[in-house]
């Protein structure tokens, strides 16, 4: 049976799925039932100065995709909303009581150095294994010059990071925000200020839905909303994008990530390793089902890695990342071309229509009497792939794969490129 | 309006034409999910807390926790989910009468009436498994312990893959030439296609540390003393070996009268079933799954006419309101509130049946009799616990062996289970039966205190 256990960042953990810091992570109950159900390791919620913040009242959107609920998320939380010293002292006692599991603390204080300095001993005195910088909350923090703000400055990034390596030996994640155009930038900053890792992404500022009825956007709050963070399965994408493109940086190369954002099951986790995370953390898919789908992202990771022959996380860690290249490495003589299995067509037409009004006019309806037969014109099918996207019938449209007796051409050889370099490698 | 270019109009490949032609008699009565199917039932699953599905399993499967690996493309988890708390949970998702388990309790049903298809995603997972005869459970080190099982049915299987699991080695005495006890003689055909009932028994035994000896047969060549003495523990699995007669039935009764139970037998064991005659007119004599199943597949043989006439009335049957639709659909007739009276016979063969109209919601008769002409009757009016004579003999009380929680008889170290004990008399139950006796057995061996 595979093993499923980590070492990120000097942090140890018996499997790399985490709790990322949220509601899921408030208090000792919280964490204590997700440890028991079998979570390797939580972010503690976010913790601020006294006084603590206050939240409102509803807090959530979502977004439901053909009657699949939370498909999308959207929250107005803040940072905890407990005082610091309750905090402080149930997040000793889990330690004490959970040592085999990994305990992050996440912080987010005003960005002024005597700030850091006063919370850090404190929360180094609990025993946690380390602390993650939260530069990320896109709502309501970022306003008073905290959160997000912060993460969009790469400077305050560095800044804050190399307080926290001075004023704290704990192993520092910086916790990067989504809301930026480069996400290389505030990465590079954090390893410069001495961050042991980073984690992404928070969430992304976004209006999930107006009420039409209100006229104010979701969640409405007393007639009013404001823009959220969002989250949950359909972040996934521009999740998995931004680890990718750090783990690909030689300016970063050694920095462990770890990877947040739609994580649900262990393929989304095994994809995230794949392209170089070191751990995953959770948040949405437990908030929705609770800490018990724990059980089959490990049960089902463990599966697929001993059917791969994966023994450690180690062994996939960052196998997808070298080939994760930019367009213009693709081998443009790579020809693919659909086919349609007969045998699994059901005649729905989806094909036909997409790559007639959209596409390339590629597939061929044959009438007979009320029978429809659908084929594929392969001199006009350009291998685009849209109509086995579109099929409604798994496996029924693969792509094959044309043989190309020419070695690899990519549009740096190209001759319709004009900056054209011959091909001398 | 102008036809896109593309379009044209030529004859179609042999291919398209021959869609028709699968199926027949004996094909599956449901038949798999497509995996496309398979994905899209799963994600209708709400993964409940303290699911009620669950509870409604009488073996506790996870339920959601199955589904959701299946929903997550993780076959082999879900199949091991099933598996570990029901070894024949690839039996159970072809015969449980799931209407009234664990798809009665699903939420959906509440929600839209449309339950989840737990038993044909239960069927998924574990035809993933078996196909590809991967073997999920390895035998804790070996204990030096000896069990006895009598018989191979569900009750007795279970009972002995938990023990061999648990590290103690198994005998099983199984009267019958073949192993399976009820899926192998008894399960209507078009439930259990493709041998399935041996080629599950195989997956089971693949384990280790079973071994079944055919031919042996308690009370004839194993008195229960011996198997108390010279094993540490005993597991019966007997099952019901009587079937219930008529009482009006003469001395050597006339032909083309026969028990339900053995027609399904001789049917599911004939190399070729459509070498059986069925009768023309068929009375089957009875209101349990037995009845609905022996009425079907007589129609299905080719029988004109099928009727089943049952003495009370369609919300007292054994047989489910989906089996009765079902063997409606089939074109099977059934009468309510009719008590047999006796046989009509010419020349030594069954001519029909006398009955009587019973009053509504009682078998009593109210007057009125009624003669239904037939070539063949089938009685499937209930079987029996032909308990062989023994030299020790555990309790029993209203025909059924009397056991405690642990499924212990009232002979210390000998357990019981299935059929031939009080319950349900379901797949589903003996194989809680038997897995709850083994592990009993297991504390017991390994002296762990109750
Ligand atoms: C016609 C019919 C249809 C059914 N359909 C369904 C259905 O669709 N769904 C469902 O859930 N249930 C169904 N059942 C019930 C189900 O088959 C039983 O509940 C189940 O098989 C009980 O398992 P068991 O192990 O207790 O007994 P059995 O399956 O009867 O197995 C008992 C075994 O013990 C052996 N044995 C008996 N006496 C001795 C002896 N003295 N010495 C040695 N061996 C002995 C027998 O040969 C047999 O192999 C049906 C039953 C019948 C009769
Ligand atoms: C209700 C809610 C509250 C959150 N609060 C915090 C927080 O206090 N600190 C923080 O770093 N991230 C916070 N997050 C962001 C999550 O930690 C996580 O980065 C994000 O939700 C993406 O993961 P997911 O798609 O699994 O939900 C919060 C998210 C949600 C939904
Ligand atoms: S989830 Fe709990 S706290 Fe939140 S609105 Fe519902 S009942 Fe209230
Ligand atoms: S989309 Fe798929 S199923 Fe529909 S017609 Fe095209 S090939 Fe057939
Ligand atoms: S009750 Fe229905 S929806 Fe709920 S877990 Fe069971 S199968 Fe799924």
């Amino acid at each position: 049976m595979a093993d499923l256990s980590v070492n990120f960042a000097s942090i140890r953990a018996p499997n790399p799925f985490w709790l990322a810091s949220a509601p899921p992570t408030d208090k000792e109950y919280n964490v204590v039932r997700a440890f028991r159900a079998g979570w390797g390791g939580v972010v503690w919620k976010t913790l601020g100065e006294d006084p603590p913040i206050v939240n409102v009242s509803s807090r959530y959107g979502a977004i439901s995709h053909a009657g699949a609920r939370m498909a999308g998320f959207s929250n107005i939380e803040l940072i905890t909303d407990r005082p610091l010293e309750v905090n402080l002292r149930e997040i000793a006692t889990v330690k004490r009581d959970w040592p085999d599991r990994a305990l992050v603390v996440s912080l987010m204080v005003p960005c002024t150095e005597e700030s850091w300095k006063r919370i850090l001993p404190r929360v180094e005195a609990t025993g946690c294994d380390g602390i993650e910088l939260n530069f990320g909350c896109p709502h309501g923090m970022s306003e008073r010059g905290m959160g997000a703000a912060v993460g969009q400055v790469p400077e305050y990034v560095e800044m804050v990071t190399r307080w926290c390596k001075q004023h704290s030996r704990m192993p520092v994640i910086v916790k990067l925000t989504p809301n930026v155009t480069d996400i290389r930038a505030p990465a590079r900053a954090a390893k410069r200020g001495g961050a042991d890792a980073v984690s992404l992404i928070n969430t992304i500022q976004s209006i999930v839905a107006v009420d039409l009825d209100s006229m104010a956007p979701e969640p409405v709050v007393d007639g009013q909303g404001t823009h959220g963070g969002y989250c949950g399965p359909a972040v996934k994408p521009i999740a998995l994008r931004m680890v990718a493109e750090l783990a690909r940086d030689p300016e970063l190369a050694g920095l462990p990530i770890s990877g947040i954002g739609g994580i649900s099951t262990w393929r989304d986790a095994a994809e995230f390793i794949a392209l170089g995370a070191g751990s995953v953390q959770v948040c949405t898919a437990v908030m929705h089902r609770g800490f018990r789908i724990i059980e089959e992202m490990a049960d089902g990771l463990a599966n697929w890695m001993d059917e791969k022959g994966h023994t450690s996380i180690e062994s996939f860690l960052g196998r997808a990342v070298p080939n994760f290249v930019h367009w213009e490495d693709l081998n443009l003589d790579y020809v693919t071309k659909a086919r349609i299995d007969p045998a699994l067509c059901i005649e729905c037409g989806l094909c036909h229509i997409a790559c007639e009004d959209t596409s390339h006019q590629a597939i061929a309806i044959h009438r007979h009497g009320d029978r429809r037969r659908f084929e594929v014109i392969e001199a006009d099918c350009v291998g685009c792939n849209l109509c086995a996207h579109v099929c409604p019938v798994s496996g029924c449209i693969r792509m094959v794969a044309k043989d190309v007796a020419r070695p690899k051409r990519t549009w740096k050889q190209h001759p319709n490129n004009p900056d054209r370099r011959e091909a001398a490698e | 309006m102008d036809e896109p270019a593309s379009i044209t109009t030529t004859p179609l490949a042999g291919e398209m034409t021959s869609a028709a032609g699968s199926g027949g008699p004996w094909a599956d009565l449901h038949p798999p999910l497509s995996q496309d199917e398979a994905l899209v039932e799963a994600n209708r699953c709400y993964f409940c807390f303290d699911a009620p599905c669950l509870h409604a399993c009488p073996t506790g499967i996870d339920i959601p926790g199955f589904i959701r690996r299946i929903a997550t493309s993780n076959l082999k988890g879900a199949a091991v989910r099933i598996l570990e708390e029901n070894i024949f949970g690839g039996s159970c998702a072809r015969v449980c009468p799931t209407e009234i388990l664990c798809e009665q309790a699903c939420v959906r049903g509440a929600q839209e009436e449309r339950p989840v298809k737990i038993g044909l995603l239960q069927r998924h997972a574990t035809d993933w498994l078996m196909d590809r005869q991967i073997q999920p459970f390895q035998r804790a080190p070996a204990s030096g312990r000896r069990v006895a099982v009598v018989g191979a049915g569900p009750a007795g299987l279970a009972c002995a893959h938990r023990l061999a699991r648990r590290g103690h080695d198994v005998t099983v005495f199984e009267t019958r030439a073949k192993p399976g006890g009820l899926n192998e003689y008894g399960i209507a055909a078009y439930k259990l296609v493709d041998d399935f009932a041996q080629r599950e028994v195989a997956f089971l035994l693949a384990l280790g540390g079973i071994r079944i000896e055919h031919g042996r047969t308690l009370g004839a060549d194993l008195p229960l003393g011996a198997l108390q003495r010279d094993f540490d523990a005993v597991f019966l699995g007997l099952g019901l070996a009587g079937v219930n007669a008529l009482a009006f039935v003469p001395e050597g009764p006339p032909a083309g009268l026969r028990d339900a139970v053995g027609f399904i037998a001789e049917l599911r064991q004939a190399p070729d079933p459509r070498q059986l005659v069925p009768g023309r007119r068929v009375i089957v004599i009875g209101g349990g799954n037995t009845a609905i199943d022996a009425a079907v597949q007589s129609r299905r043989l080719g029988a004109e006419d099928v009727t089943i006439a049952y003495r009370r009335g369609p919300a007292d049957m054994g047989a489910t309101r989906w089996e009765q639709d079902f063997a409606r659909t089939e074109g099977v007739r059934i009468l309510y509130h009719l008590t047999p009276l006796g046989l009509v016979t010419a020349g030594g063969a069954v001519a029909g049946v006398e009955f009587v109209r019973a009053r509504p919601g009682t078998p009593e008769p109210a007057g009125e009799r009624v003669t239904l002409p037939a070539d063949r009757v089938l009685t499937a009016i209930g079987q029996r616990l032909d308990l062989p004579v023994l030299d020790i003999t555990p309790r029993v009380a209203a025909g059924r062996i009397v056991v405690d929680a642990n499924r212990e008889t009232s002979l210390p170290g000998v357990f019981a289970g299935g059929d031939c004990v009080a319950g349900q008399d379901l797949t589903v139950r003996a194989v809680q039966d038997g897995k709850l006796a083994a592990e009993a057995i297991h504390r017991r061996l390994s002296g762990i205190r109750e």
